[in-house]
């Protein structure tokens, strides 16, 4: 079994480094955690520290120019855009666990465990998240980073859930599954130690969507006012930014930029995702 | 028969999500650490005639120290009666009012945005999968624009529309000085402010709906049927009409998927074009504190949300005929 799991992730490794649009999607990905990491090295300013220049477009000193309150829209975006990673990291990662754990029970379970988790999944798919996620928010007097991640991941997992059961009903039956239950290997084991590594991949795919999807959702969120009482966040430039009429006083510097660099973010994780899906489904390649 | 056996399965899960979203909407406030309750009814206090709000069922599903059940049986009961509870932010307006109002806004919006991004997404979709050149001509533009948060969007085309080249107003449903008729005037003022709004929810919407259709035909060009119509020697157009045919219906089951981030994109949406619907209001709430407002929109995009996904089901039911023998079969 370990034999057959670790010449197949060696195949796929293989292709994925061939794969341009999992390279392109890889490069902007790197770029722009890079602008994350050492961004906030280049400015001498802190996201809310005031420079006392108010609404100065882009210049040599401020490369995104100051907003309203003098703040540095460079400066606001580096550090804000560390908060929006964290929070997609840790919302995705929470939705991605969650959403593997019920889709691994109920497909591999069956019977009446399959039909209430499934039924609870179908339920919370069509509430929708961000609407949810609106009243929860609301009620929160102090939210946090770690607070927003786990609203969001706990309110957005149903999708997962559904397409890791379809994932485990067509491994299930499969030879070496049947071979680990005749051997006495008991239910948990056989789903975490034999369907779980057969799912690698394709948990990495979900969670790169959950990634992005938590990014989406903390940004509408922060963009409605529930975002982290304290600190930056790309979609608190945003809400700030529209509420002080930056559009309507000419001050495209303070709206788009921070939001093009989520668009970009964005991107590039549905191109890696698209990227591996066509290592995994070869019928996806294009031939001609 | 088997028609009418899907219809009622359908409905059956949709009023059961309804059931466990209204008991969201009463668990959340009593569940959140903290009293958000004592904050909510202290705010009434301050409200001049008081006291008669405080005796609607509504009011009573909020406590005084009753067993959780009957507040909660008062909730349901509040709920047939048409009972939202009042405002806070527009006090003595009712919420029921106020939502009512505002969904027409989210209608106008939503629902064209919607079917016309899925028309031609589908189509770009299948341009972009006909021809190698423009897949890697289009798809990148495909993906920029899926990824780009709705108010984003909306923000990006205020600028340009609004303050480079002024060409829309950029907020309200109308001008201040109109008054809602059937008159020409208002009509094209109406459409003027509802353009940009809609722009940006069909311009992200329209990138997601040609990515999944471009993928669909490019995995039903490689599937059997499509290589035995090569085998015959049918026409490229002929193979590509068959792969668009059947590459509509997950398409449609994906418009279930997508009715969810619609609504989401259009309530931020509406807060940059300060567009008076559901998102709009919500925000209002917000910064308000005014809690029964915000539940009242919730509850009000649930039912929005389950009605659309009902009126897909039928439409999937129309038009895919495994759906029907399936459950011909069953009964």
């Amino acid at each position: 079994m370990e034999q057959h799991t670790v010449s197949r992730t060696k195949e796929f490794l293989h292709h994925i480094r061939r794969n341009r649009k999992v390279k392109a999607g890889l490069a902007l990905f790197a770029a722009i955690l890079a602008l994350a990491i050492v961004g906030p090295l280049f400015t001498p300013y802190g996201p809310l520290e005031p420079t006392g220049e108010a609404g100065r477009p882009p210049s040599l000193e401020h490369p995104l120019g100051t907003n309203t309150f003098t703040y540095d829209v460079y400066a606001q975006t580096v550090y804000g855009l560390r908060s929006s990673l964290l929070i997609g990291f840790l919302g995705g990662l929470i939705a991605t666990v969650i959403g593997i754990l019920i889709g691994l029970a109920a497909g591999y379970m069956g019977g009446l465990v399959d039909e209430f988790l499934m039924m609870l999944t179908n339920i919370f798919l069509v509430i929708p998240t961000l609407a949810l996620l609106i009243v929860i928010a609301a009620y929160i007097e102090y939210r946090g980073i770690m607070i927003e991640s786990l609203i969001i991941g706990l309110t957005s997992w149903p999708w997962t859930a559904r397409a890791v059961r379809a994932q485990t009903l067509s491994l299930k039956n499969r030879e070496f599954v049947l071979v680990a239950r005749m051997s006495g290997a008991s239910g948990l084991r056989i789903m975490v130690g034999e369907i779980l590594p057969n799912m690698f991949s394709y948990a990495i795919m979900v969670f790169i969507l959950q990634f992005g999807g938590a990014i989406l959702y903390a940004v509408g969120l922060d963009f409605l006012g529930l975002g982290p009482t304290k600190g930056i966040s790309l979609g608190l430039i945003l809400q700030q930014a529209v509420l002080w009429n930056a559009i309507q006083l000419g001050m495209w510097w303070w709206a788009i930029p921070p939001g093009l660099i989520i668009a970009l973010l964005l991107a590039s994780l549905y191109t890696i995702n698209t990227g591996m899906d066509e290592v995994l489904n070869p019928r996806l390649r294009r031939l001609e | 028969m088997g028609l009418l056996s899907y219809i009622v399965r359908k409905t059956g899960i949709y009023l059961l999500t309804f059931f466990v979203a209204v008991t969201l909407n009463w668990a959340i406030p009593r569940l959140m650490p903290g009293d958000p309750i004592g904050v909510l009814l202290s705010r009434f206090a301050t409200l001049p005639e008081s006291s008669e709000v405080v005796y609607s069922y509504f009011m009573r599903s909020f406590g005084f120290d009753r067993p959780l059940w009957e507040q909660y049986l008062d909730f349901w009961r509040a709920l047939f009666n048409g009972d939202l509870g009042v405002s806070i932010y527009m006090y003595p307006q009712k919420v029921e009012d106020i939502v009512l109002q505002a969904l027409p806004y989210d209608l106008v919006l939503i629902v064209p945005a919607v079917v016309v991004s899925w028309i031609i997404g589908n189509w770009l979709g299948a341009v972009a999968a006909t021809s190698r050149r423009l897949d890697n001509l289009l798809m990148p533009l495909f993906y920029f624009l899926t990824s780009s948060p709705y108010f984003w969007m909306a923000i990006v085309l205020a600028w340009l529309l609004t303050v480079v080249f002024p060409l829309f107003p950029s907020s309200g449903a109308y001008s201040p000085g109109m008054v809602p008729s059937l008159s020409t005037a208002f009509i094209i003022d109406f459409i003027k402010h509802w353009t940009l709004p809609f722009l940006s929810l069909l311009l992200v919407m329209l990138g997601g709906w040609a990515i999944g259709m471009r993928n669909l035909i490019i995995y039903e060009l490689e599937s059997n049927y499509s290589r035995y119509m090569e085998a015959l020697g049918a026409g490229r157009r002929l193979i590509l009409s068959y792969a668009f045919r059947n590459a509509m219906l997950p398409q449609i089951t994906g418009l279930a998927l997508q009715i969810g981030l619609a609504v989401a994109g259009a309530i931020t949406t509406e807060i940059v074009f300060s567009y008076p619907g559901l998102g709009f209001l919500m925000l209002q709430a917000i910064q308000n504190q005014d809690y029964f407002l915000m539940q009242g929109a919730f509850l009000v995009i649930v039912v929005m949300v389950l009605v659309a996904n009902f009126v897909i089901d039928l439409i999937y039911a129309a038009i895919d005929p495994r759906i029907r023998s399936a459950y011909a079969g069953e009964a």
